[in-house]
């Protein structure tokens, strides 16, 4: 009976260490990456290594040595920052026709006190899929009203929102727009004149609102539409502002100046038309996506193409996004656009790494490869921007995810599947 | 006497209408590109010349006087790209209003005004498979274009003579129009399967009535209905079924149904998990049109991969990209070039995706889809090779003609303007609303969502 007993509890141990783990995790630790082709963007490119420990780059130069780090062999590879999207939905959109999975927009025209980062879904498929591509942070955000919400930004892995957050939230406004919103408007011209009218009446009179009671000393009440802009109307936030097209710029920059906030222009689509005035007031762009229709019919084709590269040499800060929910993994490419259509790749590689990281004030943790800031890179065996060209790492916060997603697992199990039980007549 | 004389009026008349064929061809010689011939090869420093709309030689030093000369050194030439899924260039898209259309067609709604088309030929696609939508379980008659921008009358866009082809829908679509929406069988995969069968038995019924009039001269013969002479043509082999398709379940149950009454022209579109049913697709000789990598837009595309070409491909299924997008179809090369992210597609497998492929699935290979002596002269050249990130669309040649040439870009291209419009066409550049775009533009015409 007891070398019954013994024998199972044998077996039964044997069989627990013989499970072995099924699912690649992300791992921390002490990495050196060695002998690579570094793309550090701030510092030029660097042939050697990076030593990481932890979540934060310890070392990049020739011949670092350290015997207690796992390394990772660079020889003929690439190291790029982790690409930044600095607008989109991911983690707050899961199916598009299902609108219970949309978290990005609440009823109601001022919602601005609604937080995008506590609706992320950290188990959303949508960001395994991102992540695989090289994206390894993105700026997530509400939509649909005047004054949607805070978007976010937010890290590709953790699970827990507050883990994902990457230490930048920005409040959002949807200026009204003087154009036609799609294709099947059929307002009229004076129509649409109008409603931009009554909505641009609706903005001003709200802003006097937080504008008053930013100014009050003890407010009484819970107004958290309002107490929620008071850093933005102190100057202390900035504020985004999604504007497209060339009149509305215009007169957002005259808006933004008359209230004295602190603004970075989003959606952008004609910043082109109005480059010299977007650089004159310092006004940092996030514009994408760049493979887009031209927002005129009158356009030449290329417009969207062509729009970054423009801002950028009249001395505009620009940054691109994806302004994806399904495919924010397309952000390499739609940077490779803008930069085979005049912004060169040296600024497409700054558009998705150190100036979005400069525009949402985090530039001290990501957003280039450097000694102290947070290991968020990747390692490639080409030019990230050529379809070809594969990652084979994926670091975020220092952990080494592993680079799968449900669509390579797909890949995987079908690519030459068996016949499975074939009935026959 | 007489008869050389009505033999001279005759062709007198003749060299007029030729003089008005208002489907132009030209002639050019394009010098010194890298050619990809797709079915012949890649051969450098070559010359591709085209007499009268036609491919007529292929090769090296070609010399010909009188012929405008495109040098190509450091390009890459290529066929014309075609996309296998498209609404550019149409007026209406959905006759939403009864599950089964089969009698509507989208060639009386062709509208050569359309920017989107120019837009296309900028991104070196040289036709389009102008496509019903996806809200009827079987939809209406589609049309293959050419792009021949600047031809005003909507007649000559029309391919002539390409193969008749035929919209299906399975999913979520069609049971969201009619089942969800108005109450109308089908609101489920179930329904669906009895809407084609019904239809293909009504066909049935229809033709066999037609052939017991026609041998009894005292019958009736049935009242003339344009809804199943379409359907009895399909049965009969003479139009090919372009089926918008996701589900892998949908798509096997629509092979047999096809098996059932002989049928075997099929093309699946979208097919997102074709990927799960390649052996099966295979086998049945059905091909796929599917997107590089659009999925999570509906419920029924969230199991999808963007290796679905490469797999599908892999497994023997003919396959192409398409677009299904008035944006896509501005850089389809870039999009086939993504199964080499996703997947491992040779050059040449690669760029099958977007010019022979389609062209089979379309029924118009001997015409176009590669670069041969005889073959339509259809050209794309570019100045990188068109898998390339760099790459960017030079020339788009139609019939000989050039219709897209990007240092000759006039910017504003618009044939018509409208005048008394003060607010110039402008649209937010909003979160794509994939299907809103494509496949089902025109179903909800009052509240149109985002």
């Amino acid at each position: 009976m007891r070398t019954n007993i013994i024998c199972i509890i044998l077996l039964l141990s044997a069989a627990n260490l013989g499970m072995a783990q099924q699912v690649n995790k992300g791992k921390q630790g002490r990495f050196l990456i060695t002998n690579a082709t570094i793309h550090t963007v701030t510092n030029g490119i660097i042939n050697g290594d990076i030593l990481i420990d932890g979540s934060t780059i310890v070392n990049v130069g020739e011949d670092l040595n350290d015997d207690s780090a796992i390394v990772i062999d660079g020889t003929d590879r690439r190291v790029y920052p982790g690409f930044i999207d600095s607008g989109c939905k991911v983690g707050l959109a899961e199916i598009g026709a299902v609108s219970l999975t949309q978290d990005h927009n609440e009823l109601g025209t001022f919602t601005p006190h609604m937080e995008a980062l506590t609706a992320v879904n950290p188990s959303s498929v949508h960001i395994p899929i991102t992540r695989v591509n090289g994206v390894t942070t993105a700026f997530t955000v509400p939509g649909g009203g005047l004054f949607p919400g805070k978007g976010a930004l937010i890290h590709m892995y953790g699970y827990t929102p507050e883990s994902m957050s990457a230490g930048f939230q920005g409040h959002i406004l949807s200026w009204p727009s003087s154009g036609r919103k799609h294709r099947w408007d059929k307002r009229s011209d004076d129509d649409i004149k109008k409603d931009q009218e009554k909505a641009q009446k609706k903005l001003n009179d709200f802003w006097q609102s937080v504008s008053a009671y930013a100014k009050m000393d003890n407010p009484d009440g819970y107004k958290p539409q309002l107490s929620t802009l008071s850093e933005v109307a102190n100057g202390k936030a900035k504020l985004l502002v999604e504007v497209n097209k060339k009149e509305d710029i215009l007169n957002a920059i005259k808006w933004v100046n008359d209230k004295e906030i602190n603004a970075i222009f989003t959606g952008v689509a004609e910043g082109w038309r109005v480059a010299d005035s977007l650089a004159k007031y310092d006004i940092p762009v996030i514009t994408g996506p760049i493979l887009d229709n031209p927002s005129r019919d009158s356009d030449r084709y290329d417009a969207p193409y062509t729009n970054a590269g423009k801002m950028q040499k009249a001395g505009v800060l620009v940054a691109i996004r994806t302004n994806e929910s399904d495919n924010v993994r397309n952000l390499p490419f739609n940077a490779a656009f803008a930069a085979n259509y005049g912004l060169g790749l040296e600024e497409a590689i700054k558009a998705i790494t150190i100036n979005p990281a400069k525009i949402f004030g985090v530039d001290d943790q990501i957003g280039s490869i450097e000694t102290g800031k947070l290991a968020n890179f990747f390692i490639c065996d080409g030019d990230p921007f050529e379809m070809k060209t594969r990652i084979s790492h994926v670091f975020i916060n220092g952990f080494n995810i592993p680079v799968e997603s449900r669509q390579t697992y797909l890949y995987d199990e079908f690519l030459d599947r068996d016949s499975g039980t074939k009935i026959k007549d | 006497m007489k008869n050389l004389k009505q033999y001279i009026v005759v062709t007198f008349l003749s060299a007029i209408c030729n003089l008005a064929n208002a489907q132009p061809t030209g002639d050019i010689l394009i010098t010194n590109g890298t050619v990809i011939t797709i079915e012949d090869g890649v051969m450098e420093d070559t010359d591709v010349l085209i007499r009268d709309g036609k491919i007529k030689q292929i090769g090296q030093g070609i010399s010909v006087s009188g012929v405008e000369t495109i040098d190509a050194e450091g390009q890459f030439v290529m066929p014309g790209i075609i996309d296998a899924h498209s609404h550019v260039g149409l007026d209406a898209v959905n006759e939403a209003t009864n599950p089964v259309t089969a009698e509507v067609w989208v060639g009386d709604a062709l509208n050569p005004y359309d920017i989107g088309l120019y837009r296309a030929l900028a991104g070196g696609v040289t036709i389009s498979h102008a496509m019903h939508g996806s809200a009827n379980a079987i939809g209406g008659q589609c049309e293959t274009i050419k792009h021949r921008w600047g031809v005003l009358n909507p007649e000559d866009w029309r391919m002539k003579d390409a193969p008749r082809t035929i919209k299906f829908a399975l999913g979520e679509n069609p049971m969201r129009v009619h089942g969800e929406r108005h109450d109308v069988a089908p609101r489920t995969r179930m329904g669906m399967e009895q809407e084609f069968r019904r239809s293909f038995a009504a066909a049935v019924e229809y033709k066999a009535a037609k052939e017991k009039a026609a041998k009894n001269s005292k019958g009736l013969t049935p009242d003339y209905s344009l809804r199943l002479e379409t359907l009895a043509d399909i049965l009969d082999g003479n139009i090919i079924i372009h089926c918008h398709s996701y589900r892998a379940d949908e798509i096997i149950m629509l092979m047999n149904v096809l098996e059932e009454y002989g049928v075997d022209k099929i093309c699946f579109q979208h097919v997102n998990e074709g990927f799960k049913v390649a052996p099966e697709l295979a086998e049945f000789g059905a091909h796929a049109s599917v997107f590089s990598d659009w999925w999570a837009y509906k419920f029924e595309v969230y199991y999808s991969t963007a290796y679905n070409a490469t797999i599908l491909t892999r497994n023997g299924v003919v396959t192409s990209i398409n677009s299904d997008s008035r944006e896509l179809i501005r850089h389809l090369y870039h999009e086939a070039a993504k199964t080499q992210r996703y997947g491992d597609l040779t050059d040449n497998e690669a760029l099958r995706l977007i010019t022979i492929n389609p062209a089979i699935q379309l029924g118009i290979d001997k015409r176009v889809g590669s670069l041969k002596v005889g073959k339509e002269g259809d050209v794309a050249i570019f100045s990188h090779h068109p898998l390339s990130i760099y790459a960017t669309p030079t020339y788009t040649i139609v019939d000989g003609i050039v219709r897209f040439d990007r240092d000759g870009d006039a910017g504003d291209v618009r044939v018509d303007i409208d005048p008394t419009s003060e607010i110039p066409a402008f649209y937010e550049s909003s979160l794509h609303n994939h299907e809103g775009e494509g496949c089902m533009q025109g179903v909800y015409l009052h509240s149109h969502s985002h």
